[in-house]
This record gives C-alpha cells, structure tokens and sequence, in this order.
C-alpha cells in the first residue's frame, strides 16, 4: 500500500507537442491518500482514462512524476507496480471454476496453498459468490461474472492500489445497488486505495471519499461529496453534478446583487468588482416558484413527475431553467416567476468560482 | 393504433413472451419497463415484425400484419449501439433509407433537413459519423429511424451506452422529438426513472409478462403487484410482514399503529407491506409516523441524498434521506414511515390495498 503522487504530470499524445491544446491531460498536481477510496469522474474524452494508464503504467507520460509513497514509479513497468485493475468488462476464465478464477493472481505469485484457500474463501463470501465456488464460471450470469472480477482485483492483500475502470456499466440497475454496496463494505474492510473511474455520479460520490471531478484534461476540483454539490469550483462542476445539473445564468455582479436578464437576485455576499465572463449558479433544488411579484420572470415549459420529485423546467428570457420540487409540494397555479435562496447562488467569473468578499454562509 | 392480441413467443420450448394483449394509440410514449431479460427486446422484435409470434394476432391500423415482412411495414427500430455508416456523411447516412424507397432528391433532401432540425444535427450534416460525439451519433441513428416516417418507432435502450450527462439531455429531447413526430413511439428501458422522465405510458415487464399497463405516475403510485411495484422502484421497494388484526396494524414485533382509514377495512390476516425508500424518514414527520429502529449498514451520498442501507429484523432496507447524512456501520437508528406510505400486498402478491397518499394524488 503506498501514497500515490502526481507531480507536474501531462501527457500528449503527439510526439512533439506543442502548445496546451496538444495535450490530453495538462498539468496535474495530485496526492492519493493510503486507503483512500477516491472516484474519478468526467464525461468521455475528458482525460480520466489517461490518467488511469499513467497510474497502472500502461502510458508512460510525457512530463512529470508519479510517485508511489518516495519512489519514483514513472518509467517502472506495470508489473512493478502492484495495482490491481478491474475492467469495464468482466474477464474471467470460463473454463475454470470461481474458485480457481479468484485463485489465479495469488497462484501466480506463488503464494502458500493454505493461505490462497482461507484467502479465497473469505473473499468469496464478501461478493456472495462462496456457495458457488465449485462450479465453472461458464453459463454464470454478467453479474455474476462482473463479481467474480471485482474479487479477483481484490484478492490480493499487497497491492498498491485497486483501480475499477466503469465496472458497474455491464450491471443491471438493481444489481448496481448490491455491488457498489458491497465495494464499499470491501473498502472499509481492507483499506486498499482505491480509484474509481466513472461517468456516473451517482457511482462516484456514493462510492467515494473524495471526488476528482476532471474536465477537458484538468482537474478542476478535487472534494467531498457535499462539497461538490454545495460549493462546486468551477461551472463544469456544477453542471455534472446533480440532476438535472446546476442552472448557470448570465449575469451582471455589483456587490450583493446580481443582475439577470434585467431583473435584480440579491445574494448571500457581496463581492470584489469582475472583468471576466461572470454567471451565477444555483442548484435546482433552491429554485422555487412564485405567483406574487418579486423573482425574475419565466414561462414554465414542462413538468416531469418522476415520483419522489417533479422536475419543472422553465425559460427564463431564452435560458432554460430547471426546479426540483419535492414530491405533493403545490406548485402555484399561475407560477411565473422564480425566487432562488441567495445563501444558494454561486458566483462564478469565468468559469471558476468566486468567494464573496464579505458574507455569504458558505 | 398497433394491437397485440394473444401475442406469444415460444423459443425452443422457453417462453420468450406470454400470451400478451396490448393497444397502443397513435401518437402514444409507451416505454417497457423491465430489468434484462425480462422479454422487452422480445416484445419489441414481434411488434416490428423481425420476429414472428408463436400464438395471437399483430394488428397496424386494423389491418392483420401478423406473418407480414418487415420490410414491408413502416416501423423504425434504434438499438443501443449506434448503427450508422461510417464511410457516409451525416446526410447520406440519413437520406439512406429514403433513397431505398425510390425517392426523388427534392424529397429527400426536404425530409432530412427537417429531421436534422429536430434532432439538432444540422451543423454535421458534412461531418462522418466517427467524427461526432456518442450523444450525435445516436442521434444521426436516430434521424434515420425518424426520417422514414414510420408510424412505429422502436427505441431498445437508446441511451444505455452514453455517458450520463449526454443521456440526462437526449432524454429531455425524446418527449420533443416524439411530439413532433406523432408516431407510435415503443421505448425500452431498465431504469424507472428514465420511465418517468419520459412519461406516457408505462408497460412494466417480467418473466416474459406485461404485468401492467397505464400512464406512468398512475402505474407508478397504484402498481397493481408486488412485481409491478418491484420493478417500478429504484433503490427497490422495501418490503416487511404486517399483520392486520382487529385494529391494529402490526410491521414485525413491536412496531404497531392503528388500523385507520383505508386499513379499518381490510380484512385481518397476513400481509406483506411494500413502502418506497424516500417514503422513509429520520423523524417523526407526521403524528401517525411508525418507528422502526434498524441496523445502519453503509450510508452512500450522492451530492445530495444520503441512501442508508438498512437491516430490520431479518429485512433488507435502503431508506434515501434528503441531505448529507452520515452514519457509523453496525448503529442503530431510528426510521419513522407514516403509514400513508404503505402498500399492502396479499400472499399472491396482488394489491389488497393502495398506499393512501397515491389514492388522495
């Protein structure tokens, strides 16, 4: 188990870069945590694959170090490396039983035979898969299969890291709780680094400690959960997290009020002069509707009950503006205008989020 | 209108699809709703005529289409991945099937600008498939589907294999698009809430069985089993014993409330009660509120619900909390339901009595 380091990393895959545009990742400062169970999350093409092959050792980048607690692991071949990976796609032999399936990395590495059967055991009976440990891993189920996967990266105690590349994709809804469940109970009982790569966020934040939310080959916030969700760092952030996503609004800021399409939003701070592209952002879930006057003016243009909460999406002057409303709350009959909770609003200028300069509860 | 009547589909001695009865209306969202396996591309296969029934009757407009070739119906059908021609432009890879047809260039060109206008794909028209976002491509698939005017459009999982964001804005396009189109459109799906989003109607499959049919709230507030509301729930739908006797209404030992309302009715005996996750609280939220002190296993945040697995007596539960809430494994908590929030099932696992919050909705 070790700290894992990124220090200075990019990576382009030409071979002779130029300028920022040429690389996929750009310059990346990160520490990993021993134990930590960390999600890396961004939409396809964002750089998070690359990153991952960096870290098992499969691309070698083109600037900077990685670092495994002080030892420098950046031209170290994978197998050098210890980390144990897991696959969007289960891969197992079908013509071996599950219990020479999950024996495999540790028969490889010569471990004692009565280690590997008490070791086996034990994490057959983690991922549910002890009563069929006999039988041959053909004709079982994707699920099962997908199990049998996440087993065996699990399996052995001395790696550096586990990384799970989309490892739910295959995985039906229902199943997905139990599983990811299950990683996380794994986690908390061996305490291995774990990274988790995903598009969903859903599967990052539920399964994660911390999440590096990555776009367009940056890091553009590395944070809890909760801090994602309350305080996103930078408009990307607050478009990816949640659903529907944070609505972002072109507006003017003068200290503690924002202009919106020629309507005042007070806020919860007052804030510096901006010379930049300036937006506020406020989650769906603090927007609320009004039909007394006050509010910025909208044209509700569709509800979508999804059972525990409608989804109400508005225009508000040509931007489409989504609201959660909690399941039987009234929506007002003539519902035109929408108030936002200004402790809520986020202040953004181009792009990255700005703090007030007084004020403001968050 | 496209009706189903008697629909089968036996396969090598496996029921693929059970005798099935199903009318859909022109200009109707109908998603099937089911988990893998559960017969929805099957269905999907009869309906375009890619598959022939076993038993029972395909009607398009009255006329019997059952042995008829699929060719020679106007259906559509978009798969999950996304099938284009990759040597073809955006615009020939949509004019394609109408050249097909025989016709004329003015024609075509007229029917594929207006469904690249819809599907918002008129910038590409010049660009190769490859060269097109997930999100794009599956939406070129799908003007192909559109452009024929098909009065069927069969969508199997569209949006299964893009990535969540671009899925969450394809998704909120497809009631425009189908809008639009008027077509009958059949989507498959295995996530409620996709169900939801999409609205229309609602086909919950199983096993090869529709096993209810309606609009989507309605199927989702009054699921006629504990099948439907199984499938209908995500996280699933907790369920417990109850017991209702005299009255009194009694979830396990110890945890009582009287047998009100709706439940002074019921006849006594054994029941098993269904109750959605959200529906559990962390307080007392109303007077009739039951509590219920449960086992934490892992709490899960997503940026802002926390979903608690839970383990009460021998049952399994998720409660999902509005709000960042943390946890330690192995506590116990106190989990309140109003009873309002309570299905009762009988031993067939048929509906004996409608949470009474879904009835006053």
């Amino acid at each position: 188990m070790a700290r894992i380091q990124l220090s200075d990393l990019a990576h382009s895959y030409l071979p002779k870069p130029g300028g920022e545009d040429d690389f996929a990742l750009k310059t990346i400062n990160l520490t990993w945590d021993d134990g930590g169970a960390y999600a890396l999350l961004g939409a396809s093409g964002c750089g998070k694959s690359t990153l991952l092959n960096i870290i098992s050792g499969l691309v070698h980048p083109t600037r900077g170090k990685i670092l495994f607690d002080e030892d420098d692991m950046t031209a170290a071949p994978t197998t050098a490396r210890n980390i144990a990976q897991v696959f969007q796609f289960p891969v197992v032999y079908d013509t071996m039983t599950v219990r020479d399936n999950l024996a495999f990395p540790l028969r490889n590495r010569g471990m004692p035979a009565a280690y590997i059967k008490d070791r086996v055991q034990q994490i057959a009976e983690m991922i549910g898969m002890d009563a069929q440990l006999s039988r041959k891993a053909r004709g079982l189920t994707a699920d099962e299969k997908q199990k049998i996967s996440l087993g065996r990266g699990m399996v052995r105690e001395d790696v550096n890291a586990i990384l799970f590349d989309e490892p739910l994709t295959v995985i039906d809804p229902h199943m997905k709780w139990e599983l990811r469940t299950q990683l996380k109970q794994l986690h908390r009982e061996f305490g291995h680094t774990m990274i988790y790569v995903t598009h969903d966020q859903t599967e990052a934040l539920t399964f994660a400690d911390k999440v590096v939310v990555m776009h367009d080959g940056r890091v553009v916030q590395l944070g809890t959960p909760d801090e994602l969700f309350q305080r996103p760092g930078h408009t990307f952030v607050g478009y990816f997290i949640g659903s529907p996503g944070m609505n972002l609004l072109e507006a003017s800021v003068q200290g503690d009020t924002a202009q919106v399409a020629g309507n005042a939003v007070p806020l919860g701070g007052t804030y510096a002069a901006m010379s930049g592209r300036t937006q506020i952002g406020i989650r769906p879930e603090y927007v609320s509707f009004t039909d007394d006057q006050g509010g910025v003016p909208v044209t509700i243009t569709r509800i979508e009950d999804v059972g525990r909460h409608r989804i109400v999406r508005a225009d508000l002057a040509g931007t489409q503006i989504n609201a959660v409303l909690p399941e039987r709350m009234p929506l007002p009959a003539d519902a035109n205008r929408v108030v936002f909770a200004p402790e809520q609003i986020g202040v953004f200028e181009d792009d990255w989020r700005v703090d007030p300069a007084e004020g403001g509860t968050l | 209108m496209l009706e189903l009547r008697g629909v089968s589909k036996t396969v090598r001695g496996m029921v693929h699809i059970q005798p099935t009865d199903l009318t859909l209306e022109p200009g109707t969202m109908n998603v099937l709703l089911g988990p893998t396996l559960a017969g929805k591309t099957s269905l999907m296969r009869l309906m375009a005529g890619l598959d022939a029934p076993t038993q029972g009757q395909i009607f398009a407009h009255g006329k019997d289409v059952t042995g008829m070739r699929v060719q020679d119906r106007k259906v559509a059908m978009v798969y999950q991945q996304f099938i284009n021609y990759p040597s073809m432009t955006v615009y020939d890879n949509i004019a394609s099937p109408l050249k097909l047809m025989g016709k004329s260039s003015a024609e075509i060109d007229k029917a594929v600008r207006d469904t690249c206008e819809m599907l918002r794909l008129t910038p590409m028209l010049q660009r190769k498939p490859l060269e097109l976002s997930g999100g794009q491509q599956q939406r070129c698939a799908l003007a192909r589907a559109l452009v024929k005017g098909s009065d069927l459009v069969l969508l199997d999982e569209p949006l299964a294999n893009l990535d969540y964001k671009l899925r969450e804005e394809l998704r909120a396009e497809i009631p425009r698009i189908f809008r639009e189109s008027g077509a009958i459109f059949v989507y498959a799906t295995t996530e409620p809430e996709e169900a939801l989003l999409l609205g229309g109607n609602t086909a919950t499959l199983w096993e090869g069985r529709i096993t209810q049919f309606g609009e989507a709230p309605e199927v989702y507030r009054r699921p006629a089993d504990a099948i439907t509301a199984r499938v209908y729930s995500d996280p699933p739908m907790n369920f417990t014993d109850c017991r209702k006797d005299g009255h009194g209404l009694h979830f396990g030992e110890g945890n009582n409330a009287p047998a009100d309302g709706g439940f002074a009715g019921l006849a006594d005996g054994t029941y098993r009660a269904g109750f959605r996750p959200n529906h559990l609280r962390l307080s007392a939220h109303t007077g009739d509120a039951v509590e219920f002190k449960c086992t934490v296993g892992v709490a899960e945040l997503t940026g802002s619900e926390t979903f608690l697995h839970l383990s009460h007596g021998g049952d399994k539960w998720v409660a999902l909390i509005h709000g960042i809430h943390n946890f330690d494994p192995g506590s116990t908590v106190s989990l309140w339901l109003d009873p309002a929030h309570v299905y009762l099932f009988d031993s067939d696992g048929r509906l004996a009595l409608p949470a009474s919050y879904a009835v006053a909705a």
